[in-house]
């Protein structure tokens, strides 16, 4: 932290000062005049809620993504298809049992088989060959959208929430104040908040389980030159399937997450693979905080940009992507 | 860097480099083959009736071109770039916008050797612009960064009313009449399309042996050694981009005057990686690839369903099958059918006791 600041003082000063403006933005009653300029501050505090928790679901399915990424070089264009599997197999085990958490696990463990399975079945007989690895994921992600489509159909399933999480809670934060100078608080969706919070913790997880443990050792050594580990007797095929089953469980997750507070059908595989890519781009292939902030970025530019400029949401999307490729290619927090 | 050098060598067969000479003479002259398909192409109005000839042949010209485009890109330059389709939809978008159309609040109604002109050229800076974005980065990254470019513009063509019309798209696009012929009908527009993609065939097979594209298979081959001897890596990769650009725009002003409309629905994110699937089935290495693996596609999506259906099974498994015969390619032949003709004949020849690859392959 501090030797960015000292290395780049210009950038470190814009940056201080957004923070602040966004947490003035936050905390602040608005005046008047700036309600009139922009729109009410509820609008935009829901917003900017809405865009971290859709960064939190971005960061699920794109962290499993650069995951795979960093440790085999593999790019997994297969991925969105593991996220609709995912929010498939939630929304079976959720209708037929009722349980929400069932559902989590369930969906974790078959996704992570699937992703096992590809592995060693598909990957390794190909390894090094980043091309033709590429091309089998696209073809296979061909052939698994077909195959859900004739399983499931194209129609909209949307996985149900729990009883104890529906409903909005009041947060601390005052939106506007009454004409009796009493504060208006903003309500949210709880069920939104746990997810992000979820998401969070998966994060926090990932990274003390990559920083502070033996396993983590070895796939960061991996990352960087896996070659010289598998030389020292690290059995790394086992690794590859550990941590390719780690990334599709995520992905996994992430389904029946988006299939809770958004809607599964066909298509919605390719959206979350186009996501994952743009997030991955942004904060850097193969870093694991990256996806974070990456995800962080693309999704408060989607809600932000939806609400504010609603025609050319997605253009926002694709200049931040332009923006950094121009500026710093290999992604914001990448090492090269 | 290691990485991507691999993802550059992958891209050809090496058996086929081998043989390959540094510089040849037009080789399709000596090749009896050749001959026999040109003649054949020539004549099929006279063969084929309207449905064949245009949902059949003149699709898989026009897709072809657009695949040989991303041939080029993939085979000579080493970039595989799965926004070609976009080019050409944008392309074809402009020509509706710029030239007639049944959206008259829309289109500016200029004459077509006005608005193709136009088309062609914004759609060339259109798939520079994206090229130039791409090859900041290599490998297997311009794979990702141009599927991101073909997504933003399908979803951007869907939300933007004001030009692109939405999710509607813009129909009844006006088609050239000049020296009294329709030029949409089936005859004149099928010689049209051969015309086209004749050019563009014989374009690219000039280029990969004059100068430029053979700096350009050296920047593919090893980018550092070529920039040491003073090629500019980049500004080669961002011509290359110019030229495939230009390629597939000619193809997009074909595919809106095909089928008179264009909607979002021509340049989804499932539509470009179809070409990526046409390049990579009939072979990326030569420049015949593109358009043999786009009859195969149109054959299969013209009659996977009546086949299917005979065979017992939901007609609706057409990508099924797509993906299934891409997978297959993709498993066993690093180099499409060519690969696989190319194998079956070598040995064929050795079987025989000829010398195999006496006439080289081209």
């Amino acid at each position: 932290m501090t030797r960015f600041v000292e290395r780049h003082p210009a950038w470190a000063l814009i940056v201080i000062i957004a923070v602040a403006v966004a947490l003035w933005l936050i905390f602040a009653v608005w005046p008047p005049g700036l309600e009139e300029a922009i729109g009410r501050k509820r609008v935009f505090l829901n917003a900017l809620f809405n865009g971290i928790t859709l960064g939190g679901l971005y960061f699920l399915v794109a962290s499993g993504f650069t995951l795979i990424f960093g440790l085999m070089r593999n790019v997994n264009l297969a991925h969105g298809s593991l996220y609709l599997f995912g929010g498939y197999v939630g929304y079976a085990i959720s209708a037929s049992t009722g349980s929400w958490i069932l559902s989590f696990i369930v969906a974790f463990i078959l996704t992570a088989l699937v992703g096992v399975l590809l592995q060693v079945l598909v990957f390794r007989r190909m390894e090094g060959q980043d091309l033709r690895q590429t091309m089998v994921t696209i073809g296979l992600s061909i052939v698994f959208a077909d195959l859900m489509l004739w399983a499931c159909g194209g129609d909209f399933y949307q996985i149900e929430t729990p009883s104890w999480l529906i409903g909005p809670i009041e947060l601390p934060l005052i939106t506007a104040l009454k004409s009796s100078g009493e504060p208006v608080h903003l309500r949210y969706p709880l069920v939104r908040l746990v997810i992000f919070l979820a998401s969070v913790i998966i994060g926090i997880a990932m990274w003390l389980a990559l920083n502070r443990t033996r396993i983590g050792m070895i796939i960061r050594a991996g990352v960087d030159d896996r070659d010289i580990l598998a030389a020292t007797g690290v059995r790394i095929q086992i690794v590859f399937v550990l941590v390719f089953a780690l990334g599709a469980g995520l992905a996994g997750i992430a389904g029946v997450v988006g299939g809770t507070f958004q809607s599964l059908s066909p298509g919605e595989d390719i959206r979350f693979l186009l996501a994952s890519l743009v997030v991955v781009i942004v904060g850097g292939m193969g870093s694991i905080p990256g996806a974070a902030l990456g995800a962080l970025i693309i999704g408060l530019a989607e809600q932000l940009g939806s609400v504010y400029i609603p025609t050319y949401a997605i253009v926002v999307t694709f200049l931040i992507m332009v923006l950094v490729l121009a500026l710093r290619p290999q992604g914001l927090l990448a090492r090269r | 860097m290691s990485v991507t050098h691999d993802a550059h060598i992958q891209v050809r067969n090496p058996a086929s480099t081998a043989q390959r000479p540094a510089a040849r003479a037009w080789p399709d002259i000596n090749n009896p083959a050749a001959w026999i398909v040109a003649a054949i192409l020539l004549i099929m109005p006279l063969i084929a009736n309207g449905f064949f000839l245009i949902e059949i042949f003149a699709t898989t010209l026009i897709l072809g071109t657009i695949a040989l485009s991303l041939m080029f890109l993939a085979g000579y330059g080493g970039m595989v770039s799965l926004m070609q389709l976009t080019i050409a939809g944008f392309a074809a978008y402009m020509v509706a916008v710029f030239g007639v159309s049944g959206n008259a609040n829309i289109s500016l109604g200029w004459p077509w050797w006005l608005a193709v002109p136009m088309a062609l050229m914004l759609a060339t800076i259109f798939g520079t612009l994206g090229g130039a974005l791409a090859v900041r980065t290599e490998g297997i990254y311009t794979i990702m960064i141009t599927l991101a470019i073909g997504a933003a513009f399908y979803y951007f063509t869907n939300q933007n009313w004001a030009i692109f019309n939405g999710h509607t798209g813009i129909n009844n696009v006006g088609t050239p009449h000049f020296w009294g012929v329709d030029w949409r009908w089936d005859i004149p527009f099928y010689y049209v399309v051969l015309a086209v993609a004749a050019i563009c065939y014989f374009a690219v097979d000039y280029i990969s042996r004059a100068p430029f594209g053979l700096a350009l298979q050296g920047v593919r081959d090893n980018p550092r050694r070529m920039a040491a001897l003073g090629f500019n890596v980049n500004a080669h990769r961002v011509a290359a981009y110019a030229v495939a650009s230009f390629i597939a725009g000619l193809a997009g002003v074909l595919q809106v005057w095909n089928y008179r409309q264009i909607s979002p629905g021509s340049v989804s994110v499932g539509a470009c990686i179809d070409v990526l699937i046409i390049a990579v089935v009939g072979g990326i290495t030569r420049p015949v690839g593109p358009y043999i693996g786009a009859l195969v596609f149109v054959l299969l999506r013209t009659f996977a369903l009546d086949f299917l259906v005979k065979i017992g099974l939901d007609g609706n498994r057409f990508r099924l099958l797509i993906g299934l015969g891409f997978l297959a390619i993709v498993f066993w032949s690093s180099d499409g059918v060519i690969g696989l003709w190319q194998r079956w004949r070598q040995s064929y020849y050795s079987q025989s006791d000829r010398p195999a690859g006496g006439r080289g392959h081209g």
